[in-house]
């Protein structure tokens, strides 16, 4: 019997790359992503390949990318987001293509649960022309990485594996197997085809749009794609909605529907699509998102003559925003079988407390934004934000951010903002990781172009929202070797900027000049508040509420942290609490003290 | 066979871990698991779900609305935001303690313990109701209150591995010098059910 181990969809995918032999990982961290790629940072040395986070997406693809051009499989791994800062590379190593086996996994986040939109990474995949896998399970990640590098090796393409959140983040008893070992030489040979020219793309283009039959054809013959012949009556399902067609479909005692699973959703195997669109006179297409498969599914038809009524995203019976589940999609099939469900509204119970994520107890961000606003308490201002734990500080009682778009468009929107808007000053914030990311280019045009903001740079030494990965600016790599950080000020400096401010956010005094400095400069400025995420060290001291407490609740309503509870007269402070001190400056009667742990 | 278990809790309390636990006990125990996660941003103080299915027929990662044998409460509000996840008549184990969120402590939204206490008793088949942090803080650390949670629920009938698994499953996933703390909250989670 084969070895199981207990594996998270993300971890599953690492399993998977580590057996077809891979020689280099690289990432950016984003959720539900970021544990493919810390996985495999864990082992690398272990199994003997390279592993770096790189400082954007754009860039882990082109490293991975240089990787596969001299013979070596690599792999690299992001959120659906990151895709767009990877789409320059992308679009045109569709055209020049790989030598070694190239996997770019991108994480889909239908939901979304931790994302700024639900765009689909399938249709990118169309976009692209590239072939891409969409697994149902963990153990369908792990096999499907390995065919991946297999596909990709096989047709010189760059392969996309699409997780969504319920495979990423879901562990299942996963199938381990052997490691291969492979016997190459990594060598680059040099050649016109890995130059892009107009020319050159031209004939490329041609010779990737024939692969594209040849793909499809290809991924007939993968058990990944499976055709359950039965009645006149079918449902098509990709991804995940697979899992939860069979049970909707068990629950509801239709046992006569001829099923198909699609784990290839781009370009779609058009010979299990054809075999079961012959049988059946009705059919439903299940999935996720975007209707990628159901509008294949209608070409095929339409192009083959084959009268059949296809139903889902266009009747609106599947839906197209949100991720879907078991009662959804039983809803859906009912409607599609024209069966009565009964609908159960569940009965009103009493009301439930409002528990959105918030900054935790402690987090230096909550300093940081407290001492811009009380820097900014006579100034109108706009706070442009960014993506992070920060973005958390848009929620009351902070309410300090009034816009968040994209990773490093805090600087760029407070930019055009200030173009326009007078008499308000514009200031931005930005982590440590996204200043790196692409907050750097940003700022770079903001002094070349005289832009008159405000950069506020929350520094907590590393990358938090994602699980706490490192970046440049600290003096580790991913695969746990010393480097030279990259200290933020002297960037800020070296570039030409005037006002660079370096301050602990919990020196709330200096942090309050400092901000109030920085705004008055004209030209751009930057205010570095640094103090370590609290998840990285371990608290010594904690606050304690003395006897003076009169109970007016004005730490909790000024702070909103989580470790201030109020009590039957006087307010009290959880073990939580990491004693940093900030509720002492808010409160009015100076009823709380610092004592050690 | 199958079992699906839902585990409701706060950002920051264990309930991944808790879920996890509980996989690979069963896995031990040569059963066919899913887990599905609450994984990123909810993990900073927001309500977060795990969810455990057990056993065949085994189809996906996620419970349909009440289809739960068992929920594990981990936190009393949780709790009770995923019960509909419960089948009729299921069983809950669940923390009568809150966490009390900045929301409610500014009066924005409100937490009424006795009224989601006596929801809970009266929507459940059996509800087993107990201050886990009280026991937790006596086996070390409050940050055990996960581990008495799966100590009392180890002590269900009909659970496909046996306490001594669900331990065993424990200390592997916690890190070792927190073993002792563990293996009490453990100890105390079955005392509070009657259990040895």
């Amino acid at each position: 019997m084969k070895k199981r181990q207990l594996l998270m969809g993300n971890e599953a995918i690492a399993r998977g790359a580590v057996e077809a032999g891979i020689k280099v990982a690289t990432a950016y961290p984003g959720t539900p992503s970021s544990e493919v790629f810390a996985t495999l940072a864990r082992f690398a040395r272990k199994y003997g390949y390279y592993a770096e986070w790189s400082v954007n997406e754009k860039v882990t693809l082109e490293v991975a990318a240089g990787a596969a051009y001299a013979g070596a499989r690599a792999i690299t791994s992001m959120k659906q987001v990151g895709l767009n800062v990877a789409a320059d590379p992308l679009m045109t190593l569709a055209y020049i293509g790989v030598k070694g086996g190239l996997v770019v996994v991108v994480a889909d986040d239908p939901g979304p649960h931790s994302s700024q939109n639900e765009q689909d990474t399938r249709l990118f995949a169309r976009l692209a022309k590239l072939p891409v896998f969409d697994p149902a399970t963990p153990q369908e990640a792990k096999d499907m990485t390995k065919a991946a590098f297999d596909l990709s090796e096989k047709f010189r393409l760059p392969v996309i594996l699409r997780p969504t959140t319920r495979v990423c983040h879901v562990c299942q008893d996963v199938e381990i197997d052997e490691i291969v070992t492979l016997q190459r030489e990594y060598v680059f040979h040099k050649s016109p085809e890995w130059v892009i020219f107009p020319n050159l793309a031209y004939e490329k283009h041609k010779h990737l749009n024939r692969l594209q039959q040849e793909i499809a054809d290809y991924f007939s013959q993968l058990p990944f794609n499976r055709l359950e012949l039965k009645g006149r009556v079918g449902v098509v399902a990709a991804g995940v909605s697979y899992t939860y067609v069979r049970e909707a479909l068990a629950d509801l005692g239709e046992e006569d529907i001829s099923l198909l699973k699609i784990g290839t959703p781009y370009p779609l195997p058009e010979d299990p699509v054809l075999r079961l669109l012959s049988q059946v006179e009705r059919v439903l297409v299940v999935e996720e998102q975007e209707p990628v498969v159901e509008e294949q599914l209608i070409r095929i038809a339409w192009r083959h003559g084959l009268k059949v009524e296809i139903k889902g995203k266009y009747d609106g019976l599947v839906l197209r925003e949100g991720e879907l589940n078991v009662d959804k999609v039983r809803a859906a099939l009912a409607a599609f079988l024209g069966r009565e469900i009964p609908v159960e509204t569940p009965p009103a119970g009493p009301p439930l407390p409002r528990r959105a994520p918030i900054l935790c107890a402690g987090c230096p961000h909550r300093a940081s934004f407290l001492a811009v606003k009380e820097a900014l308490v006579d100034t109108p201002a706009v706070l442009a934000g960014d993506i992070g734990c920060y973005t958390l500080g848009y929620a009351p009682p902070l309410n300090a951010m009034d816009t968040c778009l994209c990773m490093g468009a805090s600087v760029t929107i407070a930019s055009g903002l200030a173009r326009v808007e007078k008499g308000v000053k514009h200031l931005a914030f930005l982590g440590d990781s996204t200043f790196f990311h692409t907050g750097l280019a940003g700022l770079v045009n903001a002094v070349y172009n005289r832009a008159d903001i405000t950069l506020v740079v929350l520094d907590n030494r590393t990358t938090a929202m994602t699980g706490h990965q490192p970046h440049p600016g600290l003096p580790l790599t991913a695969m746990g070797e010393e480097s030279k950080p990259i200290n933020i000020a002297t960037v800020c400096r070296a570039i030409g900027v005037e006002v660079v401010r370096e301050v602990n956010p919990f020196h709330f005094r200096e942090a309050i000049a400092a901000v109030k400095e920085a705004v008055n400069h004209p030209g751009p400025a930057v205010v570095i508040m640094s103090a370590p995420c609290v998840a990285l060290y371990k608290p010594e001291k904690l606050c304690v509420v003395t006897e003076e407490c009169t109970g007016c609740r004005q730490c909790v309503d000024v702070l909103g942290c989580p470790a201030l509870v109020p009590g039957e007269e006087r307010m009290t402070i959880e073990e939580k609490c990491t004693g940093c001190g900030l509720c002492r400056e808010v409160c009015p009667v100076g009823a709380i003290e610092e004592v050690a742990r | 066979m199958s079992l699906d278990i839902v585990i409701a809790g706060v950002g920051g309390q264990g309930t991944v871990l808790a879920s996890r636990i509980i996989a690979s006990a069963a896995m031990r125990a040569g059963e066919k698991v899913f887990t599905s996660e609450t994984i990123g941003m909810a993990q900073r103080e927001g309500s977060v779900v795990s969810q455990v299915r057990i056993g065949e027929p085994l189809y996906g990662p996620q419970i349909p609305d009440g289809k739960a044998e068992i929920l594990l409460g981990l936190e009393l509000a949780e709790a009770v935001r995923a019960l509909p996840k419960l089948k009729p008549g299921g069983m809950a184990i669940v923390n009568s303690a809150c966490l009390i969120p900045p929301s409610v402590a500014r009066g924005e939204s409100v937490y009424d313990r006795e009224a989601l206490q006596n929801y809970l008793r009266e929507k459940t088949g059996i509800c087993y109701l107990f201050d886990a942090f009280d026991l937790a803080r006596e086996a070390g650390n409050v940050k055990s209150a996960n581990v008495v949670m799966l100590g009392a629920f180890s002590c269900l009938p009909g659970l496909p591995f046996t306490a001594e698994q669900l331990l065993a499953a424990v200390l592997a996933a916690v890190p070792p010098q927190t073993g002792a703390v563990n293996e009490k909250a453990f100890a105390l989670g079955r005392q509070v059910m009657g259990g040895k």
